[in-house]
């Protein structure tokens, strides 16, 4: 018999209990990503040429070196650094690694938001005379991010999709828990499938989540 | 109330303008007028501290725009000596930029509220009040896209109003509105400047409104102030060539 449905049944609490691990991460992952992009951002506008520099630089290289070469890094490398060096669970050092990758490429796309925020609106505020952080919070990003959540949204199920890499350092996230899993039974199909499937349904309802966001932001004006 | 002196303007080798001296005594209108490209925007930009003047001072209400003075020297002004200057000058502009994303009645409360620390309830009392006054009480709901560019001139017209600024600067507010809409706007610019409360710096290409309201015309050309007067003067006997020339071609125009 190719599919054992007894079998599967048995596996899906182990599978579920592993996909919190995975959605636990993702959640944690991008919430750092939405912010330290939002910063990076920031730090590439700044007037501080060094500031702007560093964080220019710094998206540039994690955007240029694997994923997999930062987690690893993060997390074997990282302890044996001298003073700075910490050990991270390797939830932990998954999420961050997760998150700072990802906030590279969120920083660009904040870049193109705040970039398409007319120069009137800038000016505008200035004449109101707004304080710099008022001018941000209040008038710049409300009209700044509406239009990129799409793109938000697709770097979300991206990095949804990219957790299974945790697996190298050690995570026991939902792909590396069926593959113990197969190992143990020897039966591959059932476990494989329904990782895929549970992708397949989280992604989908993500993406409905995301279009419901972007529909809600657009009637507003 | 404002004082332009020795004020130069250049973008990178572009001498946009040169050696201003202007006055404008407390309430007094002035109308700013001339040819496009002879630096008007630039001049009015420099006094909402839009653009930072090459060389030269601007005072406004006594206080010193871009310096401040330290030990007896004049050194450029920081962020917080800006703010507190500015906070006497307000800008109407030519493509109304309110705030898309705000309401009608946010778009006027929001810096009542957050810069000069109004309560919620004091600033829409006020905003709705002078909402009122502009013709668009029954727009407080509305967004910025729903209104015609007349209204929404209004709008800004009242969001700079509530910031109680000293001066008030109006560049060009009517050019990019429909000639039907022309009217409305410059009505609620005409009421502003009976009021009296208010030093006025217009610049416009609507002569005959300018002609009404102002109380000195100012000619700006080549970034040169060349010719300054009252209305009947300035247009009934200009002294200078271009002058002339320009308000003839204006005339010829229109
Ligand atoms: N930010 C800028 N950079 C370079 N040139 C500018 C800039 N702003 C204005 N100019 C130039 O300065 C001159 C005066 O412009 P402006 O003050 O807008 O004139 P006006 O309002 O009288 O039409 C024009 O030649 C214009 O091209
Ligand atoms: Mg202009």
């Amino acid at each position: 018999m190719l599919w054992n449905w007894d079998y599967a049944l048995s596996i899906l609490p182990s599978l579920l209990e592993a996909l919190q691990v995975t959605i636990y991460a993702t959640i944690m992952g991008f919430a750092f990503a939405l912010i330290f992009g939002l910063l990076l951002a920031f730090g590439r506008r700044s007037k501080i040429r060094v500031l702007s520099l560093i964080s220019g630089a710094f998206v540039e290289f994690i955007r240029s070196t694997p994923l997999l070469a930062q987690l690893f890094f993060i997390f074997y490398a990282l302890p044996q650094l001298p003073y700075v060096g910490i050990s991270l669970s390797p939830l932990t050092a998954g999420i961050l690694g997760l998150g700072i990758h990802y906030s590279t490429y969120l920083s660009e796309v904040y870049r193109a938001g705040i970039d398409a925020v007319p120069r009137g609106q800038w000016e505008a505020a200035i004449a109101l005379n707004f304080s710099k952080g008022r001018t941000w919070l209040n008038i710049i990003l409300p009209q700044a991010i509406p239009p990129i959540v799409p793109v938000l949204g697709n770097y979300l199920i991206g990095m949804f999709k990219d957790t299974p890499m945790l697996s190298a350092v050690t995570v026991v996230e939902l792909l590396l828990t069926a593959r113990i899993i197969g190992t143990h039974s020897f039966r591959f199909i059932e476990p494989f499938t329904m990782v895929g499937i549970l992708f397949l349904v989280l992604s989908y309802i993500s993406s409905l989540g995301v279009q419901w966001l972007e529909y809600r932001l657009n009637s507003r004006t | 109330m404002v004082r332009f002196h020795r004020v130069s303007k250049s973008f990178g080798d572009l001498e946009v303008l040169r050696d201003i001296n202007l006055e404008i005594a407390p309430s007094e209108i002035v109308a700013i007028i001339g040819s496009s490209g002879s630096g008007k925007t630039t001049l009015v930009r420099m006094l909402m501290t839009l653009e930072k003047p090459t060389s030269g001072t601007i005072e406004v209400d006594g206080e010193l725009l871009w310096h401040k003075k330290e030990n007896g020297r004049l050194v450029p002004a920081d962020e917080k000596h800006l703010r507190k200057v500015r906070s006497k000058v307000g800008m109407v502009f030519q493509q109304f930029n309110l705030f898309p994303h705000m309401k009608i009645l946010r778009n006027v409360t929001e810096a009542p509220i957050h810069v000069l620390g109004l309560s919620r309830e004091e600033a829409e009392q006020e905003a709705i009040s002078m909402l009122e006054k502009v013709g668009l009480g029954d727009k407080l709901d509305a967004y910025p896209s729903q209104l015609s560019g007349g209204q929404q001139q209004r709008v800004a017209i009242a969001r700079a109003l509530v910031m109680h600024p000293k001066v008030m600067l109006f560049d060009e507010v009517t050019s990019a509105l429909d000639p039907e809409l022309v009217g409305e706007v410059l009505q609620v610019l005409k009421e502003i400047a009976a009021e009296g409360k208010t030093t006025m710096l217009i610049v416009t290409h609507e002569m005959d409104f300018a002609r009404e309201v102002a109380d000195r015309i100012v000619f700006i050309d080549g970034g040169r102030i060349l010719e300054e007067g009252p209305p009947e003067q300035l247009f009934g006997n200009p002294r200078n060539q271009r002058t002339r020339e320009f308000l003839s071609r204006f005339r010829r125009t229109i």
